[in-house]
């Protein structure tokens, strides 16, 4: 979980922080005022300070708060002069708001407060609906109001155009004053109260607050407007109460409690999205009678209470429905104020220690808790003081020598102090002041200092009853006789509200400090502990599985360093532990290497683990079938592990079994539900049949020990272990399970690549929608909330417990999402909406499609992983708009549903939603705290140095651009904010900084000028979407960009250069893709939507894109890999090159020395070996060719050859003469794949083969011919240099080459040997064929 | 970035390439040959030799057979101290394969203990993590597992199974989260200089000051002639299977990670080889 933070305000006034992380109380960054109440939510914290103004307090965070002004300016077209700013008299203002009725000159728009700036002036809008408008961003219209279009027409008699200016909250980290409310003709009324909540009213837009006030005369005042964009709301409204109001609470939902003078509370009721006042009070009676409510905090469904008695009560039965509860129950413990914060969990101030004390074992099914443990943590001012010599320290210390000796003349404090009685008037605040001098007593008079170290308990008491700061200013002058500290205690609060007696006389607090040491503060710190005055959970999250480390006092800073530094701690970067393990291997290396001929003394037996678990049969009936699994292990001498997973099952009442070799077993994967805890094994067979071995277990922890064991022994029998190497592979399951895989070498060879198939996938534990890689070992996830997380370096976690587990950076992650079911009604002319539909109806409460009854009682969580953390709500945010309550209408079901009613319509349907949670570990830290809705990570090369570019698009549709992320911070340090004119929904980097998006309206932008250096680049170029379609990612490789529609469509985008890297259209690849990733090397993976195996359909299947090759960066055809239930794949992090395959080895040596087989150094230090001079002479002209493509003069042409360009190279020049040309005709046999130059023809097709998985309606598209193309593909020297890496960003923006001569270009490369056998009939009919499946 | 799992792991499956040799006192049918074995450093002698006494048995008369026994130059070698141990301590400095010879008769009874059988051996090794989990955690843990559990111990131990024995064994190596380590440190010190066996005594892993205790603090409180030699130039080595930490290793993390399968850190000091 994110590290949140409890506020809190001590005796003095002070306001401190504690995070859910740290063990210190961190004093607020602004420090220059001294509040009464704070009121804290996640995002800010309001509060009254001591001149009973009211502050609210901003937590800064890497997005800014940015607020769009606009204005119209409006024109009409008059036949003298054309267009101009006449308007008829019955017009608009000539400029106005967006409906034209207000009046909005430019300069008339003025700053809300003095905590806002302008990010820029105003400029004109030039983008209409995603599409760029002409110059001056006119758009046109017959007359006002109409619709305006792009262009001018014949009729278009009025123009308009928008400006725009950005304005930008800028107290962030800072107390900002809100405008008082008081009327100046009125006596003024103080506020007294406060609180804030209702940021989680049922469906209301994200970031409403709720605040809430209590002014001296009993008023309560509601705030206004008050919104994350809006930080300080816009004014204060009267709420009429029926008594006379002292304190006020308000939930995080539709709770409102409050106390009145006469002891009862108030309860508000009907809070909703449309009324988030209120609309009436009723009120609930105190516990007893003779002793009043004085104190209230509320939270989701508890009310917690303070009698006069300083008894704790807890109200039971309060929620949504009955806000009033049912009854009181006492608590133990005697508090000065209790306050709930989130979840429900419940701080409170001791009466008698004034420590603040934290409810334990607060849970849903246990709101009351178990009991109240005091928070021990101490200040960091504490700290620095007291040191190790705390412990050592007892009372009897406060007055011994040394502390006297130590004493310093009093002369400084007392300059300090009677400065302050010079201070101009009382009732004005003085911020800069009191700053001044703290800072300097803090220097001169440590006995001054802001007081970490006054333990006197009678002053407590007093200071602490006295909550009016003018009666206890007076204390310290009528008691000079007691205990010396006393005095300075008190001294305190005198100086901290302004509103202190102006007139009273200071020198009895100076005379008695004369009397103390300075030096006194030291032991002070010993068993000191600070005196609270109020406490605020409201941004606090502790969850039950949090470990908060607040209740032990922290022993030496050293170990707070170790559990506050993940993910590396020190012990595994010290010295001794690195010389451990290299000595463990070296002794391994002395004592084994040379002996390891030697018998073992101990044999590894066979080892069997049985169980009886369920197994889906294969045949027909499909059903659950109670079987006897047996898994058995055996060691080979060289201590490898192998092992055999056994299924025995009856048929026919004959005992049978299969078995699996679990070195074959390529994933396992968990497919909980609700009924079953199974898990489903694969091998490259079962996947191409999209059939896996599926195993249920009795329990989950049954299941999950299975799981384990059979994960780690796969594993072990691949000898995969640890860490994922940074080239890994990483993918999710659409339940959210992580998984990854280790690249072999052969993987992206051109010419057999390694079928994907037989990749073998790992388990991570946590719980994922999201993950990018990169091949520097960064790795960034999402959560489905949308929290980023990024990767520890460890694996295991989640199931994989003990040994599957590393011991270190694992944590606690969790996870929330929303369970959807709707209600359905027809329409009746009797009775109206009903929820009695026809017979041939729905379900009247279905899922989404209507086929599936979904009840609220009977819906469950997804899994048993998942528990509800939330009541049912109605979902307002369903596409196409809902009605006040959330329906949705339309003629008949299913149909296309619109957010309000017509004549026509007679069925209405609106969406519930529900959140559920769930809680698991794995290597994964949170990034708080900004909610990304994508994210990704630049693919370069290994090796690459400097920082690694990162970029996101947050949740709201900002785009985010990271800094200082960096293998060793793989977290980054801070974000950096990219405008946009629109919400954004993806972002894609490539290898060479090209920074891809795609906007909400599902158009694309370029981001121009992105490099290392200016790391946010400068602007964006809009990039037209496909024809009718609207793009929702795009994935950028190294040069290769690839976009996917919501269609399913996936798409190449043409004619990038380096000097237009925009490139100038999308060229349709596939249908049927979900996903798309494209890698460091411009492979590309996607997850297809079906796919059809030889015995079932799978759904979300990762598939390799193969023939991918410079000269045809689209490929050809698809190589299916794992699937059924794959939501989400990242190649990016893969940049592992193929070396050249053994089969090229035939025919004569080439001259070394002519060829430099790695002019660019990129190649994997493999020898060239050795071509055939067919080869020779063909390589040699492609890369010509090649050559003269790229750097072709200045025109900057496509460095992804052209099919055009090739075919003006006569075939006659090739020097081997051993093929002809083939024109197209004669490639007429789809099926036929014969794709080498040495083979005659050079043709090839993008749908063919694919007979035994495919049915032939299946294939994709129309077979194109692709005359030489088709030859460079297979002979692509996997060198062949793609030459965007060797660009460097000029300074215009552009990306140009270097300049290099082409003529030495060509004779420096290698030629590129010829496979022996290029693709003979053995080879795989797999994926040559378009994605489509769909019978 | 290594995890401290491998470090169990290379602990766990250390192996000393030995040669046994029959002793030439034996009597024997015909010639013996030395038969070579790869011990398990964690293991026990008696434990693991079943094969040596096999092998040489077959070329004795049944009636000069009894109890086995091991020698290293001369040193009668104890069956339950730890293999890595008794290398580590006699052995480290001299070539591979570690040469020892086998008797069979002259049990030499005031130096050894008797094995009659596993059990003898079972015995003293759940004696042994007993003895460390009373200091560690009072035997909290120990008494709170099931009889399943310490025979899971046992034969993962016996049986060479890093897995099955690490399951259980992880939870002897838990602490409560509020403290910073064990109660005591279950450590023993073996020098060959001494008559003394070894030194045994209280240690806690964290001082009264918060501070991780290394190593060098529990030689310093325990076995101050070993970090600091009277005659100055003669230096120790303080050896824990077959390798030298680092005397400001935290003895709470090596105790986690190198203590042997009984739950001891089993240090050897022996003085540094003088070539």
């Amino acid at each position: 979980m994110p590290a949140s933070v409890l506020w809190a305000v001590d005796l003095f006034g002070r306001v401190y922080t504690l995070s859910t992380a740290g063990q210190y109380w961190e004093p607020c960054r602004d420090t220059q005022l001294e509040f009464k109440r704070v009121s804290a939510v996640r995002q800010c914290c309001w509060g009254i300070a001591a001149d009973n103004q009211v502050y609210v307090y901003v937590c800064a965070s890497d997005v800014p708060i940015r607020h769009r002004e606009e204005a119209y300016e409006n024109q009409r077209w008059n036949p003298v002069g054309g267009f101009c700013e006449k308007l008829l008299p019955s017009d608009r203002w000539p400029w106005s708001d967006v409906s034209g009725l207000q009046h909005q000159p430019l300069a008339g728009v003025a700053l809300p407060s003095p905590h806002w700036e302008w990010e820029s002036d105003w400029y004109v809008d030039e983008n209409f609906g995603g599409e760029p408008t002409e110059k001056g961003g006119w758009t046109y219209a017959i007359d006002f109001p109409a619709t305006y279009t792009r262009d001018k027409k014949w009729n278009s008699c009025v123009r308009r155009r928008r400006w725009i200016r950005y304005r930008r909250y800028k107290s962030r980290d800072s107390w900002a004053k809100i405008p008082s409310k008081d009327d100046p003709k009125q006596l003024p009324d103080p506020f007294n109260d406060l609180s804030v909540g209702g940021w989680e009213i049922t469906d209301e837009p994200v970031g409403r607050l709720s605040v809430w006030a209590v002014s001296l005369q009993g008023k309560v005042w509601y705030r206004e407007d008050v919104s994350h964009p809006n930080p300080e709301g816009s004014s204060w409204s009267l709420v009429d109460t029926p008594g006379e109001v002292v304190q006020i609470s308000c939930g995080p939902h539709d709770l409102l409690w409050a106390t009145l003078w006469e002891g009862q509370a108030l309860v508000r009721e009907g809070i909703s999205r449309h009324d988030p006042k209120g609309s009436s009070w009723s009120i609930v009676e105190p516990p007893m009678a003779e002793n009043g409510i004085t104190h209230i905090s509320v939270g989701v469904s508890v009310v917690w209470a303070i009698t006069k008695d300083q008894k704790v009560w807890f109200r039971r039965g309060v929620n949504s429905h009955n806000p009033c509860g049912t009854s009181w129950i006492e608590m133990v413990g005697e508090m000065v104020m209790v306050n709930v914060g989130l979840s429900d969990q419940v701080w409170g101030i001791s009466c008698e220690d004034r420590a603040i004390y934290f409810r334990q074992g607060v849970t849903p099914s246990e709101l009351s808790g178990k009991t109240w443990k005091a928070i021990a943590a101490s200040r960091e001012c504490d700290r620095s003081h007291s040191g190790s010599s705390s412990s050592l320290l007892s009372a009897g210390c406060f007055f011994g020598d040394e502390v006297r000796a130590s004493g310093e003349s009093p002369a400084p404090s007392d300059t300090d102090t009677s400065s302050e009685l010079d201070r101009p008037g009382p009732d004005q605040p003085r911020p800069a002041d009191s700053l001044d001098s703290t800072e300097s007593s803090h220097k001169g008079s440590p006995a001054l200092a802001p007081g970490p170290d006054r333990p006197a308990a009678g002053a407590a008491e007093k200071t602490g009853q006295a909550e009016g700061p003018g009666e206890e200013a007076s204390s310290p002058a009528s008691t000079p006789a007691e205990l010396p500290w006393t005095n300075i205690d008190l001294k305190e609060p005198r100086k901290a509200p302004g509103r202190a007696a102006p007139g009273l006389p200071e020198p009895p607090g100076l005379s008695s400090l004369g009397l103390l040491p300075l030096g006194l503060e030291e032991p002070y710190g010993a068993d000191d502990h600070p005196l609270w005055a109020w406490v605020s959970g409201g941004g606090c999250t502790v969850e039950t599985h949090t470990t908060l480390k607040w209740f032990s006092a922290p022993v030496g800073l050293s170990s707070a360093v170790q559990t506050l530094a993940p993910p590396v701690t020190p012990a595994q970067t010290a010295a001794w532990r690195k010389q451990i393990l290299q000595q463990l291997t070296e002794r391994t290396k002395r004592e084994l290497e040379n002996f390891r001929h030697y018998e073992q003394a101990v044999e590894q037996s066979v080892w069997v683990k049985t169980g009886t678990l369920q197994w889906w049969c294969d045949w027909k009936p499909h059903k659950w079938v109670d079987v006897r699994v047996a898994l058995e292990q055996f060691t080979g001498h060289d201590g490898t592990r192998d092992s055999i997973l056994f299924i025995y099952y009856v048929l026919h009442e004959e005992k049978k079994y299969i078995h699996l070799f679990l070195n074959e077993v390529t994933v396992l994967v968990p497919v909980l539900n609700e009924a079953k805890h199974s898990f489903a094994l694969y091998t490259p067979e079962r996947t191409r049949q999209r059939w896996p071995a599926r195993l249920a277990a009795a329990t989950e922890q049954e299941m999950n020990d299975w799981l384990a064991l059979l994960s780690l022994s796969c594993c072990e029998s691949r000898r995969v272990h640890g860490r994922p190497s940074p080239q890994a592979i990483w993918s999710v399951t659409c339940k959210g399970d992580v998984f990854v895989s280790e690249p072999s070498l052969d993987l992206e060879a051109p010419d057999h690549p390694l079928p994907c198939d037989q990749l073998f996938w790992r388990q991570m534990g946590g719980h994922l929608q999201v993950v990018e890689a990169s091949s520097r070992g960064v790795v960034w996830g999402l959560g489905y909330d949308h929290t980023a997380w990024v990767y520890t370096g460890g694996y295991g976690g989640g199931c994989f417990q003990g040994l599957a587990s590393s011991t270190s950076n694992i944590y606690t992650q969790s996870d929330v999402k929303c369970v959807y079911i709707y209600e359905n009604q027809r329409w009746n002319p009797v009775t109206g909406y009903t929820s009695r539909g026809l017979p041939t109806d729905r379900y009247m409460w279905s899922d989404a499609s209507g086929l599936q009854e979904r009840t609220k009682a009977g819906t469950k969580p997804p899994s048993p992983q998942w528990t509800w953390v939330s009541d049912w709500y109605v979902d307002f945010g369903v596409p196409g708009g809902t009605d006040q309550e959330g329906w949705q209408y339309a003629s008949d079901f299913p149909a296309s549903y619109r957010g309000y009613k017509t004549m026509k319509d007679f069925v209405r349907r609106r969406c519930w939603a529900r959140k559920c949670k769930l809680v698991t570990s794995g290597p994964w830290l949170e990034v708080a705290p900004i909610a990304l809705a994508d994210v990704s990570i630049i693919p370069e090369s290994p090796g690459t140095e400097g920082s690694i570019a990162l970029w996101a698009v947050s949740d709201k549709g900002d785009v985010l651009c990271r800094l200082g992320v960096s293998e060793l911070n793989p977290a980054g340090s801070s974000w950096l904010h990219v405008g946009t004119d629109q919400p954004f929904t993806c972002v894609s980097v490539g290898a060479c900084h090209q920074v891809w998006a795609v906007a909400r309206d599902g158009s694309a932008f370029y981001r121009g000028s992105v490099s290392p250096s200016k790391p946010a680049g400068d602007c964006w170029y809009h990039i037209p979407s496909p024809p009718k379609q609207r793009l929702k990612q795009v994935s950028v490789g190294q040069t290769s960009v690839f976009a996917l529609d919501e269609n399913g469509n996936l798409w190449y985008r043409q004619g990038i250069t380096p000097s237009y890297p925009q490139g100038s259209s999308w060229e349709h690849v596939s249908n049927n893709v979900r996903k798309v990733s494209v890698g460091p090397l411009d492979q590309v993976w996607v997850i297809a939507s079906k796919v059809q195996g030889s015995h079932s359909l799978s759904r979300g299947t990762v598939c390799h894109r193969t023939g991918v090759q410079p000269r045809e960066p689209t490929g050809q055809g698809w190589d299916y890999g794992i699937g059924g239930g794959w939501d989400h794949i990242s190649i990016r992090a893969n940049a592992t090159r193929a070396p050249r395959s053994g089969s090229q080895e035939a025919g004569t040596p080439l001259q070394e020395a002519d060829l430099d087989p790695d002019p660019l150094g990129t190649l994997p230090k493999h020898r060239a070996s050795t071509p055939t001079p067919q080869a020779l002479g063909l390589t040699g002209l492609l890369l010509a060719v090649s050559q003269a493509a790229h750097f072709p003069g200045e025109h900057g042409l496509c460095p992804k050859l052209g099919v055009s360009q090739l075919q003006y190279i006569s075939p006659s020049t090739l020097t081997t003469g051993c093929t002809k040309w083939s024109p197209p005709e004669r490639c007429s046999e789809a099926g036929t794949h014969q794709a080498s130059a040495l083979a005659g023809t050079w043709c090839t097709t993008r749908a063919h083969m694919e007979e035994d998985t495919n049915p032939p309606e299946a294939r994709l598209g129309e077979a194109e011919t692709k005359p030489l193309t088709a030859l460079l593909q297979n002979h692509r020297p996997p060198w062949l240099p793609v030459l965007w890496p060797q660009l460097t960003p000029s300074p215009m923006g552009a990306l140009c080459p270097e300049p290099r001569e082409v003529g030495a270009s060509v004779s420096s490369r290698p030629a590129q040997p010829l496979p022996a056998e290029p693709r003979g009939p053995g080879f795989s009919p797999r994926g040559q064929a378009g994605l489509g499946a769909e019978a | 970035m290594t995890d401290d799992r491998d470090v169990l792991r290379d602990v766990w499956f250390g192996r000393i390439p030995t040669c046994f040799t029959l002793c030439q006192d034996e009597i024997t049918e015909r010639e013996a040959e030395p038969y070579y074995l790869l011990l398990p450093r964690v293991s026990y002698l008696t434990l693991v030799t079943d094969k040596v006494k096999k092998h040489f048995q077959k070329v004795m008369r049944q009636e000069d057979i009894s109890e086995i026994w091991f020698e290293y130059e001369g040193t009668p070698l104890k069956w339950h101290y730890p293999i890595g141990l008794l290398f580590d301590l006699l052995a480290s400095s001299s070539a591979l394969p570690w040469n020892i010879t086998v008797h069979f008769k002259s049990f030499p009874e005031k130096d050894l203990l008797h094995c009659p059988s596993k059990d003898a051996i079972e015995a003293h090794f759940m004696s042994c993590m007993k003895e460390a989990d009373a200091l560690k955690h009072k035997s909290q843990v120990i008494n709170e597992m099931q009889k399943k559990d310490h025979k899971q111990l046992w034969m993962g131990f016996q049986n060479d199974r890093f897995d099955q024995f690490w399951a259980i064994n992880r939870k002897l190596m838990e602490y409560p989260a509020e403290e910073n380590g064990f109660r005591y440190i279950p450590f023993r010190i073996y020098q060959t200089t001494t008559e003394r066996p070894f030194i045994q005594k209280l240690f806690r892993p964290v001082a009264a000051d918060g501070q991780l205790h290394t190593l060098g603090d529990l030689l310093k409180e325990v076995c101050p002639s070993a970090v600091a030699p009277e005659d100055g130039g003669k230096k120790n080595q303080v050896m824990i299977h077959g390798i030298e930490p680092m005397l400001e290793t935290p003895l709470q993390w090596l105790s986690e990670h190198l203590s042997y399968p009984d739950n001891f850190l089993h240090i050897s000091i022996i003085p540094q080889p003088t070539d």
